[in-house]
């Protein structure tokens, strides 16, 4: 896993309209020169956004990916519990300090 | 004496972003909330405004993470986020280059602050600025600490930084205004958007409005963690605009629940007049 890579790639498309550009019209291009396994590429291709938290990504970043793909903030928050469901609890990064919380106390969709 | 103004308030996006989801009555009294903070800040006379609000990755990375940082530009854009997203449209605000070059330079006498000379404004101090500087006619300076990308900025250097950032206000001939900004429990972004801890929230502004140092350094982050959200990180800010008060008391304005906004919403601010007394060291 590279994390690091994973969160720098969106932290440089979240700030950087020419990343934004590149990033559109060949993904694969705007991601060859980060340090990303096939999981990670294929995640922040699709983008697979559950993946993308279950990896450990920070909200702080990701929502701003998920807005850009155009993701609905409900759906935002749908895709991240999807993705807990799907590949099991957050591996790395902050929110693996103790584990998924579960989403019983969250009073808003 | 030059630190005219000193409170703390929410910066969720949700706050300008989803403001059409929330419940219309909480909502307008949270607003009203920070339109009278607003009037407190002009009523003070500032001629500078200084948001200390969270890291969210804008313009620093965990490839050079800061403890601390403040702006040093003559003007700040933003929003980084998607202007329809947030809620604000695009804007430039202006800096003071020359001002933020003092206080950087009296902050460092006791804290390593870093400056930064380009900063891209994101919702930690956009939405702030939208309800505190509407016509953007008051020059900023932008400010931060590392609450998001751990090893996180320790409470008492958020502590120390308020201390040295009111030695720095204090030693400039301008009126400067200080507003903290963050989350109290909360946990953004994430699947558990809209909890929020509210007995674990009025426990930290009952310690807020003391303004007792020990209880508000009476935290690690696990515990945090556990309780209040990755959010409640951002206790940070409101620390340090604490101890940028001098033992100044605090008063709580606002505060409500609001889950659609994610956050706690809070309005709140410190009686500055007296403090420190003439007397005390
Ligand atoms: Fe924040």
């Amino acid at each position: 896993m590279s994390l690091y890579y994973v969160q720098k790639f969106l932290y440089h498309l979240n700030r950087d309209p020419a990343v934004q550009v590149a990033y559109r019209e060949d993904p694969g291009a705007a991601l060859a020169s980060y340090e990303l396994t096939d999981e990670e590429v294929e995640a922040l291709t699709v983008p697979d956004i559950g993946l993308l938290y279950v990896l450990g990504v920070n909200g702080q970043i990701l929502m701003h990916f998920a807005a850009f793909h155009q993701v609905a903030w409900a759906d935002y928050l749908q895709q991240m519990r999807d993705g807990v469901a799907a590949y099991g609890p957050v591996r790395e990064g902050v929110y693996a300090m103790t584990g998924f919380e579960g989403v019983e106390g969250a009073a808003s969709p | 004496m030059t630190l005219v103004y000193a409170g703390c308030a929410s910066h969720a996006p949700g706050i300008t972003g989803r403001a059409d989801q929330a419940d219309p009555e909480t909502r307008d009294a949270f607003y009203a909330a920070y339109d009278g903070m607003r009037a407190d800040i002009e009523a003070s006379g500032a001629e500078a405004l200084i948001v200390l609000a969270a890291e969210h990755f804008a313009n620093f990375f965990m490839d050079n993470m800061p403890s601390f940082a403040i702006g040093m530009a003559d003007f700040y854009d933003g929003p980084i986020e998607d202007p329809a997203w947030l809620g604000i449209d695009r804007f430039r605000a202006p800096g003071n280059r020359d001002l933020s070059q003092r206080l950087i330079s009296e902050v460092m006498q006791t804290v390593d602050v870093s400056y930064a000379e380009e900063w891209k404004i994101d919702h930690g101090i956009a939405v702030p600025l939208h309800f505190l500087t509407p016509r953007f006619d008051l020059p900023v300076i932008p400010a931060n600490i590392n609450c998001q990308g751990p090893p996180l900025t320790p409470l008492h250097r958020a502590w120390a930084f308020g201390e040295a950032l009111r030695q720095a206000v204090d030693s400039v001939p301008e009126k400067i205004a200080l507003v903290g900004t963050g989350g109290i429990s909360h946990w953004p972004a994430t699947p558990d958007s809209g909890k929020i801890n509210e007995a674990w929230d009025r426990d930290f502004l009952d310690r807020w409005q003391r303004n007792d140092r020990d209880a508000l350094l009476d935290y690690d982050d696990l515990s945090v963690y556990s309780e209040a959200g990755q959010g409640g990180f951002e206790i940070r800010t409101f620390i340090a605009t604490s101890a940028a008060a001098l033992g100044a008391p605090g008063t709580v304005h606002f505060y409500a629940p609001i889950p659609i906004f994610a956050v706690g919403c809070t309005i709140a601010s410190y009686d500055l007049e007296g403090f420190p007394a003439p007397d005390s060291t």
